[in-house]
């Protein structure tokens, strides 16, 4: 039996940064809001014995339970798609603030080239710079139109950084909060890259340099330093994540519920609008519906796009024809780096999430490709998130992986080893996309998502070419050895590489090519927002939650002007 | 489950993995002699700051099992993970450290029985990089690697394999780690993969979960564990030596 609730002006799925930012915005604004949360509250309180790389790290405490609902993946369209069994290549968060919990806090804007990059490549290197199979197009929107969002995004979040990246587009202001501490080990890269003519600045982070309050009177407090950002939560309150700014802020409006262990598995549809959600009650297994004026799916990449697909709400892409919009340009992203050992001992296990300093000289277009067999680049890193002992073990080349050999050189190499790495902008290729899986079902019935995806050619000329560069910068920074990456094959679904999924979802100015307008707003059904990740056209060479944030603002501001006007905003 | 068998094999493993009878070390070394290959201040033996079993929180000393109910099999992975992670100049190995206790305890639990892994058939054996497609539970796994491990020694040393010559296991463990031992519903490949990664895991883990016996594991790395910030270290030029903490000892 299936229990019908009161109607809302706005249902959220999902409540980490965009269902938060959704919340607070539209509840200030007098709409009576309810976010669906699959998972369990939690907040800095739940995080005082975090220090603990196995339960967190290792065993994934804060990532989606697997055995009630995961993804199925294979290379291509000849493959037999299967389930990732356990988490592997990214890690899907759960619980009240989703990534924005585990997250390391890098909060980057996208480039200006990265919103126009069709027209942009097109007009500077001609129409046939990448092959046809390349789906690349503009995201509908220019960096100028989404400033204002990323401003906002950034001062609800206290983003410490500086503002010295030459490439960057224009800030309306400044940082809210000065840089973190440039440590030895930042000071060393600073150093080689100006060596070698390039211009190195601090990455901005989430993880605060100093105590903030922020324009909604949320409190975030100042980064300790202690190493444990990236798939932990912050016992300091000071890694900034929903649960301490969007959520209390949404919650003190008296406008807003969060109703947890409900898992949605239906968007409701009549005609050309939704009329809310259907959801289980994870721990009864109890079905409910939400009736809701406006829905906004705000959870990860993957879930926004199932839940279109099993609601059968847009038309689903295929690779034959190039025809639909949903499961279209999922992108990942691809990590060229280098790694050197030192002879010196250093403090690699003290550090931060978003404790680093970066170039961008080698980014977007921010370096000529008239020569290149590719497009864009990426962002090249230093960062010291803090060193745990059971998955860091670099050992230089030919070390045995087990015995006495490996046990010498892991130990001796734990505080003498350093990374330079790049975050590689991934171009979407017509045979890499998202569709339903015909096999496999999650416990709630309800078919899992496929991914098929493999590197193209243009991921692997990037990957060289971003490695030589991470190379040389390793070289100057005086590793006695540098090992760079190996040339990247087949993706593979095993190892972790990064959560930086993208896509399904697009977002543009095209109803034939995209899924949803640029407020976010579905083309099929004008009261229905899909917002995250999801929404870029392809993956650039950043951590996508600034960007994420800044489309949640304008997806809020949408809401708002729907729930007045109606209509479509476009 | 069998009590378990003080004597079984105990001498037999002691004097054929090369540790010195009646002296298990449970201690670390200081962190100033990490620089192995790199300084020679490494030659000084490890020193040994008692044996580990009043300091594991263990009710006088003793440590039970909770996945192997047979202490043949358990002594096979003790001898197993000595060999991943070797007693030396530089520290305790995985005995030292009771990586074997460590492992045997995470089988017990949601690790050894993939409670949040998905778990649904069918089951096909699909490529390399779609990952682990096996029907078998991870202490599944374990417990049949290690029947292997035994039936390997007998076949090929006419030995139990914690009776065999330290080269004589590496000879069976390469054996598990290139693919070439015949399991059923996984990959021997697979398998020795996990072995090696819940050994690392049993050497560096947090004391709380029965491994890194002493910190050793930690003290080795110079890793010190939980502490509550390096806001006042972490702009220091110099290499920063800290007294390791587990969760186990915050109050």
């Amino acid at each position: 039996m299936v229990t019908t609730l009161d109607s809302v002006d706005v249902v959220t799925v999902g409540v980490g940064w965009t269902g938060g930012i959704i919340a607070a915005e539209c509840a200030k604004e007098g709409l009576k809001v309810v976010g669906l949360e699959r998972g369990r509250e939690r907040g800095t309180e739940d995080f005082s014995i975090v220090h603990d790389e196995y339960r967190y790290a290792v065993r994934y405490e804060l990532m989606q339970d697997l055995s009630r609902e995961t993804i199925t993946f294979r290379n291509n369209r000849r493959q037999r798609a299967l389930p990732m069994r356990q988490l592997g290549s990214f890690l899907l968060g759960e619980g009240l603030g989703g990534a924005g919990t585990h997250w390391n806090g890098q909060t980057w804007r996208f480039l200006p080239y990265d919103l126009q990059i069709k027209t942009i490549t097109d007009e500077k290197y001609g129409a046939n710079k990448l092959p046809a199979e390349y789906t690349i197009q503009d995201w509908g929107i220019t960096y100028d139109e989404l400033e204002p969002y990323f401003d906002r995004f950034e001062k609800t979040a206290g983003i410490s950084g500086e503002d010295k990246n030459p490439f960057w587009g224009k800030r309306s202001s400044a940082y809210p909060t000065p840089p973190m501490k440039k440590t030895p080990i930042l000071q060393r890269f600073e150093t080689a890259t100006s060596n070698l003519g390039l211009s190195p600045f601090m990455v901005p982070s989430a993880n605060l340099s100093e105590a903030y309050e922020n324009p909604d009177g949320q409190q975030i407090n100042a980064c300790q330093y202690c190493g444990f950002c990236e798939r932990f939560g912050c016992e300091y309150g000071a890694k900034t994540s929903p649960e301490i700014t969007v959520v209390p802020a949404a919650r003190e409006t008296g406008n807003y519920e969060v109703k947890f262990n409900a898992n949605v598995v239906e968007v409701m549809k009549e005609g050309d609008r939704v009329t809310g959600v259907r959801y289980f009650d994870t721990v009864t297994f109890e079905e409910f519906i939400q009736p809701a004026n406006v829905v906004v799916l705000t959870s990860y990449v993957m879930n926004n796009a199932k839940l279109l697909m099993v609601s059968e709400i847009g038309q689903q892409y295929d690779p034959e024809t190039g025809q639909g919009s949903l499961g279209k340009n999922y992108a990942y992203q691809i990590l060229p780096g280098a790694t050197g050992f030192f002879d010196e001992q250093m403090n690699t296990f003290m550090g931060a999430g978003a404790l680093g300093m970066t170039v961008d000289d080698f980014n977007g277009d921010s370096f000529e490709h008239g020569d290149l067999d590719f497009i864009h680049g990426a962002s090249l890193s230093i960062t010291q998130t803090g060193s745990r002992p059971i998955l860091a073990n670099s050992t230089p080349p030919d070390t045995p992986s087990w015995g006495a050999e490996f046990k010498r050189a892991s130990i001796e190499n734990f505080t003498r080893t350093l990374n330079v790495g790049g975050q590689g902008a991934s171009m979407p290729h017509k045979e890499n996309f998202l569709a339903l899986n015909g096999t496999y079902k999650d416990i709630y019935g309800v078919p899992l998502l496929e991914l098929t995806y493999n590197f193209t050619d243009q991921d692997r000329a990037l990957h060289n070419y971003i490695t030589e560069r991470a190379g040389e910068i390793m070289q100057e920074m005086g590793a006695k050895t540098v090992v760079t990456r190996n040339p990247i094959t087949d993706y593979d679904i095993v190892p972790y590489q990064t959560t930086h999924n993208t896509g399904g979802t697009v977002m543009g100015a095209d109803q034939a090519t995209s899924v949803v307008n640029n407020f976010l707003q579905h083309w099929d059904a004008e009261n229905l927002f899909v917002v995250g990740a999801g929404n870029f056209a392809h993956n650039g060479g950043y951590n996508p939650t600034g960007t994420v944030g800044a489309l949640a603002y304008r997806c809020a501001e949408g809401v708002i002007r729907y729930s007045r006007e109606g209509g479509s905003l476009v | 489950m069998a009590k378990k068998d003080k004597n079984f094999s105990r001498r037999d493993f002691l004097k054929t993995s090369g540790i010195a009878t009646g002296a298990l070390i449970g201690g670390g070394i200081i962190g100033g002699l990490i620089g192995a290959n790199t300084n020679q201040q490494d030659t000084a033996s490890p020193t040994s700051t008692g044996t580990s079993e009043e300091s594991m929180g263990a009710a006088g000393g003793v440590r039970g099992l909770v996945f192997f109910g047979n202490n043949a099999e358990f002594e096979i992975l003790n001898q197993a993970t000595e060999r991943i992670f070797p007693e030396d100049d530089l520290g305790p190995g995985a005995i030292g450290l009771k990586v074997a206790y460590f492992i045997d305890q995470q089988l017990a639990g949601s690790y050894g029985e993939n409670s949040k892994e998905y778990m649904q058939a069918p089951f096909y054996e699909g490529e390399p990089t779609q990952g682990y497609q096996s029907r078998l539970k991870r202490n599944e796994m374990f417990r049949q690697g290690i029947q292997l491990m035994q039936q390997e020694a007998q076949s090929r040393f006419n030995a139990n394999f914690v009776d065999i010559e330290g080269e004589q296991m590496d000879e069976i463990l390469t054996a598990f780690q290139e693919g070439e031992i015949q399991m059923r519903g996984v990959d021997s490949q697979f398998f020795f993969r996990l072995l090696r990664q819940a050994t690392l895991e049993g050497v560096y883990a947090d004391p709380i979960y029965g491994g890194n016996a002493n910190m050793g594991g930690w003290r080795m790395k110079d890793f010190p564990g939980h502490q509550a910030a390096y806001i006042n270290e972490i702009e220091s030029e110099d290499f920063v030596e800290i007294e390791p903490q587990s969760l186990g000892m915050h109050d």
